[in-house]
């Protein structure tokens, strides 16, 4: 038996639906941003899985700007939650509702 | 058969931590399985000869990021479990677990009724200016180390994007210190202006 590109595809898909799942079901934001790391690490995992099957470094390029935006957006998302815990110390996700059209 | 060993303990790590992010009453813990989920993802990358990405995995991913969700659970105090009551079953859950697991099935009947895959059958050079738009290819030297294989893409065609990655970090630390920095209070909460009016 080996290890096909297949294997990490059906991982990545697997990783990706928790984080989905996760995303979409839970209400505190601090667990919200970790979903939503857990989606980009899936993507993560796709593209380096691409990258070694199509002998191109492209896809490792890829990966390593979504670290970076990944790092910058966890830095805004938690500034963000930090001003929103500071107004009360029970936050739920449903609660933000103020730009709702 | 050491590869497929690797793969399926690393994956387990993997799938058991994003569960358990996703199912943790505390935060605290959703932030450890979420540690546990990113050390599996490095070794995939490792088996994967991706090992500059792997390494940067657990530095960046690991280290920084988990530490600074870390850092503002307990800075915030909301690392007590909460309660039931705060998160019923609300039709709205139902219909985003529904949602996850009809996401996951899209993506496995797209995976598996697709046509062949593998090494094999990978794409020639035309099939890969279709599928990429470009015709430079930089194929992995094998005699190069992995990092010097990144940095020769990173450094070349994309070093336009890579100068954006320092204007973004940039533009997103000074936010962040805008935005959580108290208004009244001119020197960052260090306390040193009443220093020195005393």
């Amino acid at each position: 038996m080996e290890v096909t590109e297949t294997w990490y595809l059906v991982l990545s898909a697997i990783v990706f639906s928790i984080g989905l799942t996760g995303f979409l079901t839970r209400r505190n934001p601090l667990i919200v941003f970790m979903c939503v790391e857990l989606m980009l690490n899936a993507v993560n995992i796709s593209f380096v899985a691409f990258s070694d099957v199509l002998n191109d470094v492209s896809g490792q390029t890829a990966v390593f700007f979504v670290l970076v935006v990944a790092a910058a957006e966890v830095v805004v998302g938690l500034s963000l939650v930090v001003l929103l815990f500071r107004k009360s110390s029970d936050v739920s996700i449903d609660d933000l509702n103020e730009m709702s059209g | 058969m050491v590869d497929v060993t690797v793969f399926l303990v690393s994956a387990l790590i993997i799938v058991a931590g994003s569960i358990g992010v996703i199912f943790s009453k505390n935060p605290v813990r959703s932030a450890l399985s979420l540690v546990a989920s990113f050390f599996g993802v490095a070794v995939l990358f490792v088996l994967l000869e991706a090992h500059f990405l792997a390494l940067v995995q657990v530095v960046v991913y690991g280290g920084a990021i988990v530490v600074l969700f870390i850092f503002v659970i307990m800075l915030l105090g909301v690392d007590a479990a909460e309660s039931i009551n705060i998160e019923p079953i609300s039709s709205n859950q139902i219909m985003g677990y529904l949602a996850g697991f009809g996401f996951l099935l899209v993506i496995f009947g797209g995976l598996f009724l697709s046509g062949p895959s593998g090494k094999d059958n990978a794409p020639d050079d035309a099939g890969f200016v279709a599928l990429t738009g470009t015709a430079e290819q930089l194929p992995i030297d094998e005699d190069l180390s992995n990092v010097k294989v990144l940095a020769r893409d990173l450094f070349s065609r994309n070093v336009l994007a890579f100068e954006a990655t320092a204007l973004l970090l940039t533009i997103a630390t000074v936010g962040a210190v805008v935005m959580v920095k108290n208004k009244d209070d001119d020197d960052f909460g260090l306390g040193l202006k009443a220093e020195v009016d005393q």
